[in-house]
């Protein structure tokens, strides 16, 4: 393709364009790209590296605080962020349609779905006459793959399911025909199978309307099969723009290389790289390249240049000094062994019936061996958690047996021997929300010390610090509050909470699905060197890929039944049940046929 | 109360649910009435002496006792008042032996026309206000708005009353009556004009507590996903605000309306007393001063109700204004009749939540 025709088809032009917090901190800078019809490009990027703030200014929209001050963004030839009040009305949603990231909160629990994507058609096509309404809906109710009765169209928001809910979404972008559609992480909410679904539709979508899309997503996996190109974002910059295949096979900013190392990939196991330190904050960019300070390799320049992004070859722009011209030494990686399980049983359920307003769990039964990792899967809805506060100590309404060290083990935490309650601990989905903010982390970590061991004072100063250390933190963090604390310092905290007491089973729920993939590979490097130690893991998870890259044995469950369980590789090389393998289809995988 | 049931093919559940709440409503009423009866029959003072007085002989205080049912043990005297009560007889007021239901009834009659008053002027006031200062969120509109609604609430409420009665009732300025007499041979609709002073003066107290409450929510729909979704998606402002947002604030404002007139019905006094307007609150005041323990049980008996009601009415215009209550199988409201302070003997019964169906 040549240039002239490049630009002539181009939907979507940004030049330049930079978005300021107040006192001109800029959370977005320099961002020039453009987007071709029924092009589908991702937009991969890191919590607070600016991806949704970039998304929401095609719209010439910012967050509250927040101020688009420059740049030049041309949607079809217009000028978006020339354009003011009525223009700008039917420019958002005519031209230019947005998905928000959780379908849930972003469709009004007031108003049925007819009357929205009425709404939406009559606010841009007021003349339109009623029945040409009625079949433009129905029409993009069938593209997106939903049903068009009448009887679907007055259902209200809560009486979908997040799939459906997402799709309704899909519709309200597409039932205006825009030029280009803006997605925001669409799918973070959904389960891997829903999640599959929705990108086909979406990729179909595109492809037959000739609709470009940017998908924004902080998970380089899921973009894997959806996309075009992908445009990797780093602390308000662009740093790599590249096709998708050479992103995947040889990625030449050394961020990217380090994003890929930190994914988890569900075909094999690989050893997990953490990148090291934190992205700088808005304002406090160092001088030079952002990702200096984080960077292997670095040189004296880096510190002092800011590499602006260039070309490094047809197609490929990348911002470094020292980029990588290599291919990325694909595969075989020596895969870490799988650490021998010690001999035994530490715990042994059997028969496991748990009941809420309705039975979420039916006659489940596992072991775990010291020091093994076993993990826990299945979508939401599937009891995965019921199990494991059944186990923990915290469940309601439980029947059957559990046995810890070949004693019966009570229901109820209270109940439990306190010799055994330390034995056996909990870390929480959400860092943000699991540690109280009126206490140091001191405070915090040495409460279950005087609680179990009737450890206080120096001692306990001692192991508090021991512990940190554990968990690789500074021993400073100490004297500091949960908020001054990164959600994956805050993690590394809950997670020295629960070694503090000296346990042998330590049950993880879903502690890494609020985390970014870099903290997750750090986190998960944690585990697995506590686990050799001798800890036994019941590890809560939704995402294979994690599942391969730390535990030993899996089970996966369906509706509140066991339907499969076995050894990791067996699990998820030659799934047996037909629920299995759908899951292993569905999973996002960085490689292809790997 | 409008049917609904034409909507579905069941009885939708929250009439299941209505049904069930009005039974905890007049079991709280009936508590309430043996906890007042018994209470003010216990009191010292003997309702017998009060009437015939100081100086009464002993013999008379005795027959009149025995007239009055005073001598029998008291679960009876409570049977036999309730009794009467549920057939519409409250007893005789001791202080000027009129049937108390009567009596209750213009007062009540009364009461209930200024809070309709206090209503239609509040809660129209109430949402301009609270959405317009909403959408106008830390501009100097909204700062000097919020700066005089928190000074109209520090003032206290017999200032403003007082300020009123000066300012329109003066000699010279007459334009309404300073006191608010009615005269009980003409019908309450010819007597307007008495009524908007204390109207007023009640609105004006209950005005900044709604209209925050209003922006309060006004701005939290504002700020929602759904708000910027349709933002984003060209819907014009004006639906944004009446359509997405306001039905979506709604539901605080009515709690917020709700408690107001709880404070209301029982409360009024500062106006009965300044404007000498008789309804309700007067009535308890008076009755409570004369001993007269017909009339105070009474007075109770019907706030006690009017409270229970107006949470009712509360509940069920949250409940019929948020579809996800309104279409649910099993009506749950909010914190309330969550696991653990489930009543025990409803715990053990499971019944399928409601769930979508999945694709």
């Amino acid at each position: 393709m040549t240039a002239a025709v490049k630009i002539a088809s181009d939907v979507l032009q940004v030049s330049d364009l930079r978005v300021e917090l107040a006192g001109q901190v800029d959370v977005l800078a320099d961002v020039s790209f453009s987007l071709a019809a029924g092009e589908i490009v991702g937009l991969v990027g890191e919590s607070g590296s600016g991806k949704t703030t970039l998304a929401t200014a095609l719209l010439r929209h910012a967050r509250q605080g927040a101020r688009i001050t420059g740049g030049h963004i041309a949607v079809a030839g217009q000028a978006v962020l020339e354009l003011e009040g009525e223009a700008l009305r039917l420019a958002r949603g005519g031209l230019v349609g947005y998905v928000a990231q959780d379908p849930a909160t972003a469709l009004n629990p007031a108003l049925r779905i007819g009357a929205l994507l009425r709404e939406t058609v009559l606010a841009h096509l007021p003349k339109l006459p009623g029945d040409a309404v009625q079949q433009r809906i129905q029409e993009t109710l069938v593209d997106v793959g939903l049903p068009d009765d009448a009887a679907f169209l007055r259902r209200f928001p809560h009486q979908l399911s997040g799939g459906q809910q997402q799709r309704v979404m899909l519709a309200l972008a597409f039932v205006l025909r825009p030029r280009l559609i803006v997605l925001d992480e669409p799918t973070t909410a959904l389960d891997v199978s829903t999640q599959a679904h929705v990108l086909d539709t979406l990729k179909r979508l595109c492809r037959g309307h000739g609709v470009a899309a940017l998908y924004v997503t902080h998970d380089l996996a899921v973009v894997r099969d959806l996309v075009d190109r992908v445009m990797v974002m780093y602390a308000g910059r662009l740093v790599e723009v590249t096709g998708r295949e050479r992103l995947f096979s040889a990625p030449a900013h050394p961020y990217t290389r380090a994003l890929l190392a930190a994914i988890p990939d569900i075909a094999r196991r690989q050893p997990l790289q953490a990148i090291a330190g934190h992205a700088p904050a808005p304002g406090q960019r160092p001088a030079g390249c952002a990702f200096a300070p984080r960077c292997a390799r670095r040189r004296a320049e880096c510190a002092v240049i800011e590499p602006s992004l260039s070309a490094l070859d047809a197609g490929h722009q990348v911002a470094c000094l020292v980029p990588h011209r290599e291919v990325l030494p694909r595969g075989d990686v020596a895969v870490e062994s799988v650490t021998a399980p010690g001999e035994g049983v530490l715990l042994e359920v059997q028969g496991l019936d748990v009941a809420y307003d309705r039975q979420v769990l039916f006659d489940v039964s596992l072991q775990v061996a010291p020091g093994e990792c076993l993990a826990l899967v299945g979508e939401s809805g599937s009891g995965k958690t019921s199990l494991a506060r059944a186990i923990a100590g915290l469940g309601e309404n439980v029947q059957g047996q559990l046995r810890y060290g070949g004693e019966p083990l009570a229901f109820s935490a209270r109940q439990r021997d306190a010799r055994l309650r330390h034995q056996i601990q909990y870390v929480f989905q959400n860092p943000y929300r699991a540690l109280n903010p009126c206490q140091t982390i001191a405070q915090t970590l040495s409460a279950p010390l005087a609680h179990f061991f009737g450890v206080r004072g120096d001692e306990a100063h001692r192991r508090v610090e021991a512990v940190l250390a554990r968990v690789s933190l500074p021993a400073r963090v100490a004297g500091l509050y949960p908020q001054s604390l990164s959600g994956g310092e805050r993690q590394r905290v809950a997670i020295a909470r629960a070694l503090i007491c000296e346990p042998r089973l330590l049950v993880c729920d879903e502690i890494t699905s609020a985390l970014d993939v870099s903290v997750q590979a750090s986190i998960l490097a944690l585990l697995r060197g506590l686990q050799g130690e001798g800890l036994a893991v019941l590890f809560v998870t939704h995402d294979l890929g994690v599942v391969r890259a730390i535990a030993d044995r899996v089970l996966v469950l369906r509706r509140g039944r066991v339907v499969e369980e076995g050894s990791v590789e067996q699990v998820l090389g030659w799934p047996v049940d037909d629920y299995t393998r759908t899951l292993v289809a569905h999973s996002p995988r960085l490689h292809l046929g790997g | 109360m409008p049917d609904h049931a034409h909507r579905s093919p069941r009885t939708p559940a929250w009439l299941a649910w209505f049904i069930g709440r009005l039974g905890y409503g007049l079991l709280t009423a009936w508590v309430i009435s043996l906890v007042v009866f018994i209470a003010t029959q216990a009191l010292p003072s003997d309702p017998a002496r009060v009437i015939l007085g100081p100086d009464a002989p002993l013999q008379s205080i005795l027959t009149l006792q025995q007239q009055l049912g005073l001598d029998q043990p008291i679960l009876v005297q409570y049977l036999r008042w309730m009794g009467a009560a549920l057939r519409g007889d409250l007893g005789i007021s001791l202080d000027s032996q009129v049937p108390v239901a009567q009596l209750l009834f213009g007062r009540l009659g009364h009461t209930l026309a200024l809070l309709a008053g206090v209503l239609a002027l509040v809660v129209p006031l109430a949402l301009t206000l609270g959405v317009s200062l909403a959408l106008r969120r830390d501009r100097p509109l909204d700062r000097w708005g919020l700066s005089a609604l928190i000074l109209l609430k520090a003032t206290p409420s017999f200032l403003l009353a007082v300020g009123l009665v000066l300012l329109f009732s003066m000699p010279g300025m007459g334009w309404l009556p300073a006191v608010s007499i009615l005269d009980p041979q003409l019908p309450l609709w010819r007597q307007l004009p008495s009524l908007v002073l204390p109207v007023v003066a009640l609105s004006l107290s209950a005005l900044p507590y709604l209209t925050r409450m209003v922006r309060a929510s006004m701005i939290e729909a504002l700020e929602s996903d759904y708000v910027v979704a349709a933002r984003l998606r060209g819907i014009p402002e004006r639906l944004i605000v009446w359509r997405h947002t306001l039905p979506n604030a709604l539901t605080p404002a009515i709690q917020g309306v709700a408690l107001t007139l709880r404070t209301l019905v029982g409360g009024a006094l500062l106006a009965e007393v300044i404007f000498s307007y008789p309804g309700i609150g007067t009535a308890l005041n008076a009755a409570i001063q004369m001993r007269d323990l017909p009339m105070i049980q009474g007075v109770v008996l019907v706030i006690t109700l009017a409270v229970v009601l107006i949470n009712l009415l509360a509940d069920l215009l949250t409940v019929l204004l948020t579809p996800k209550l309104r279409t649910a199988r099993r009506v749950k409201m909010i914190r309330r009749n969550r696991r653990g302070i489930r009543p025990w003997w409803r715990r053990a019964r499971s019944t399928p939540a409601q769930e979508a169906t999945h694709d």
